[in-house]
């Protein structure tokens, strides 16, 4: 195994791994916010046709990244209106924005089969990225460092910001949040938003980074990765990273392996590969509750319309 | 022509319901009714959009003695059931089930009208009004494979599979054939990925494969994710399906086309004549079922010896199943002189010594 196998191996990793990561993140805001949203993967969706649409009439890549998450955040406004205006079941809701962003993604998509766009690959001049240091540090897409720095934006804005640890205070306990004069429902349609907009931006690094095209459920079920995760992560920003890249690197690992023809990878079918991120979350969450010091993160009022009736 | 999806053929049931015993009286003045199934969209640019170019064929060739309606995305499974019967109903007298995964219950059909005939695409099933047809897609693969040989220094080259049925593996084995041919240290690593559709995994897959030292690349999935990275990292490649060049206009070689159009023109006609019998068919190049996309951006040599393949399938010369043939084991599979039947490419589950990987179970 060469340095630089094992480079190849992170390139294809990072790749892999960074919708995911955007993606989850914004579900973590939603969650701690104590909005269950299950529609992850119909956002993505939606994100992904939007960024190619605009990607493909304009030719510009950050506005494909804008107009996606303003795609994700609009189709995640339905369900907002839906959970908490009307107080529908969150988990019946989410599952329907799903259903809806996968046919309303097709839809769209029609008109743009076939269409070929030129990748959103690295900002850095070509210099920088000749030698392997290089290689690792510069060779990515604009969205992989953005992934980077919103970890750190969304850690420090909960963990040290006023408005953070009002949203984290809604999650926790929406009634005495209420009592002392917050907005509850306000503050959850924005980490919809919020949660909406970032998923947009995960589904568009497809079509925009991995595969410079359109076609139906493009995402291939990411989405749900993405939901698993953050459980995974226990509703840590910084989990969030080390999961989606462990995630990334299971998927990956598999396909490399069974690439170098060592007899190992048929222990296990396909499927089973596939189905280990899973695995690996049923794993943490048990041993979660086992432990009950690290299951004081989950917030108390997650999935739990907000009626207040007091 | 009457064009319909999923939801406005359901939504047309009720309307047609009534039509179905007047349907069922049509005397032989009133033009047959075709109806076909597809498993996914026909704008997917590769097995669709060349089952739905050979329904336009045909109904082109035919004119006003056929009529004609489709039916995409219609999941493999007990729900295909329903769906031809819905088109038996709709007063279809041929149905053409274009997916393996119809198999069985194209059968069931076939039983529960005999007055319907139902062509089953790569199936295998018998009955008076069923018949099978495929197309000889390895013949396609034998000139990749040629080709990849000579466009490769190392000589590896890079297979991404999805399930291991006969139609993915025997275009494994005769690509590796050809390119052994060519180079006797050959090597194809393969991947399986288990899904005829993600473009992001299928994508991936092409990485592992370049980044594990495949200098070609070729591939059996529906999108063109794998022929895009090619471009992207200058690996020659192959489209299968339809024309893939418009993804990789410098890499894209060439790409295999499944040319359905003159099959359907046939059997339906034969239908209206009335001599119509279950007979399997299996075309290739020679019966003009199959064809490559125009070799751009190689060597003279390297065209000039994909030609040369190409008409030896033409003229009966070549035939890259002929013996001697060793599986990966060792085993002989066709000795020297022989050849391996239409029963053993159709039935094919084991690979061909030269292929890296093993087959999953």
């Amino acid at each position: 195994m060469s340095i630089e196998y094992i480079i190849a191996v992170f390139i294809t990793v990072v790749g892999a791994s960074t919708p995911i990561l955007l993606a989850g993140l914004g579900e973590l805001v939603t969650e701690k916010s104590g909005v269950l949203n299950l529609g992850v993967e119909g956002m993505m969706l939606v994100g992904a046709i939007a960024g190619f649409a605009t990607m493909d009439l304009t030719g510009s890549p950050w506005l494909a990244v804008v107009v996606a998450a303003a795609a994700g955040a609009a189709v995640s406004m339905i369900f907002a209106v839906l959970t908490l205006s009307l107080s529908a079941n969150q988990v019946a809701t989410g599952l329907a924005l799903t259903i809806f962003g996968t046919g309303l993604s097709t839809l769209i998509g029609q008109g743009f089969t076939g269409h070929g766009i030129p990748t959103f690959g690295t900002f850095f001049p070509e210099a920088l990225a000749n030698d392997r240091f290089g290689r690792v540090l510069f060779s990515y897409s604009p969205l992989v460092y953005f992934s980077f720095i919103m970890v750190g934006l969304v850690a420090w804005f909960l963990a040290r910001t006023r408005p953070g640890l009002i949203l984290r205070a809604v999650g926790d306990n929406d009634l005495s949040a209420h009592s002392i004069g917050y907005s509850v429902i306000g503050v959850r349609y924005a980490a919809v938003a919020f949660g909406g907009a970032m998923a947009g931006i995960g589904g568009a690094y497809f079509p925009l980074v991995l595969t410079p095209q359109w076609s139906e459920g493009l995402t291939g079920g990411r989405g749900w990765i993405a939901i698993a995760l953050v459980v995974f992560s226990g509703w840590r920003p910084v989990w969030i990273l080390a999961g989606a890249y462990f995630f990334g690197l299971l998927g990956t690992f598999e396909l490399y392996a069974k690439a170098s023809g060592a007899s190992w990878t048929s222990i296990l079918p396909s499927e089973a590969w596939a189905a280990l991120p899973y695995l690996a979350t049923v794993l943490v969450l048990a041993a979660i509750s086992v432990s009950k010091s690290a299951g004081g993160n989950a917030p108390a009022s997650l999935g739990k319309p907000f009626v207040p009736s007091t | 022509m009457i064009n319909l999806n999923r939801r406005t053929f359901m939504a047309g049931l009720g309307a047609t319901a009534t039509l179905a015993a007047m349907a069922s009286r049509a005397t032989a003045a009133d033009p047959l009714k075709v109806g076909y199934i597809y498993v996914g969209p026909i704008n997917d640019g590769g097995w669709n959009t060349a089952h739905e170019a050979g329904r336009q064929q045909m109904l082109k060739t035919l004119g006003d003695k056929v009529t004609s309606v489709y039916v995409e995305n219609v999941a493999e499974g007990p729900d295909s059931e329903r769906v031809m019967r819905d088109l038996v109903n709709q007063g279809c007298k041929l149905i053409y089930a274009t997916s393996v995964g119809y198999n069985d219950f194209a059968l069931k059909v076939a039983k529960a009208f005999p007055d319907v005939k139902v062509e089953m695409c790569t199936g295998w099933n018998h009955a008076d009004n069923l018949s099978n047809y495929n197309i000889r897609f390895h013949q396609a693969r034998s000139v990749f494979g040629t080709m990849a040989a000579m466009l490769s220094k190392s000589g590896v080259g890079g297979y991404i599979a999805t399930f291991p049925v006969p139609e993915v593996v025997s275009g494994i084995n005769s690509f590796t054939l050809a390119a052994r041919k060519v180079n006797p240290n050959w090597k194809t690593k393969v991947i399986w990925i288990n899904t005829w559709y993600d473009p992001a995994k299928e994508a991936d897959a092409a990485r592992a494969l370049i980044d594990q030292g495949a200098e070609v690349l070729t591939q059996h999935t529906d999108s063109p994710a794998a022929v895009q990275v090619c471009e992207s990292k200058s690996i020659p490649t192959f489209g299968q399906g339809s024309d893939q060049g418009q993804f990789g206009p410098k890499m894209c070689k060439s790409s295999s086309l499944d040319l359905w159009g003159s099959f359907y023109s046939q059997r339906t006609q034969a239908v209206l004549d009335g001599s119509w019998k279950p007979e399997d068919t299996y075309w290739g190049f020679k019966e003009g079922a199959l064809d490559i996309a125009p070799i751009v951006n190689v060597p003279d040599d390297v065209k000039a010896a994909a030609e040369k393949v190409k008409a030896g399938w033409l003229d009966g010369s070549y035939n890259v199943y002929a013996g001697p043939i060793k599986a990966q084991d060792g085993t002989v599979k066709a000795a020297a002189g022989a050849a391996l039947d239409d029963g053993a490419i159709l039935g094919m589950d084991w690979l061909v010594e030269g292929v890296d990987g093993t087959l999953p179970s």
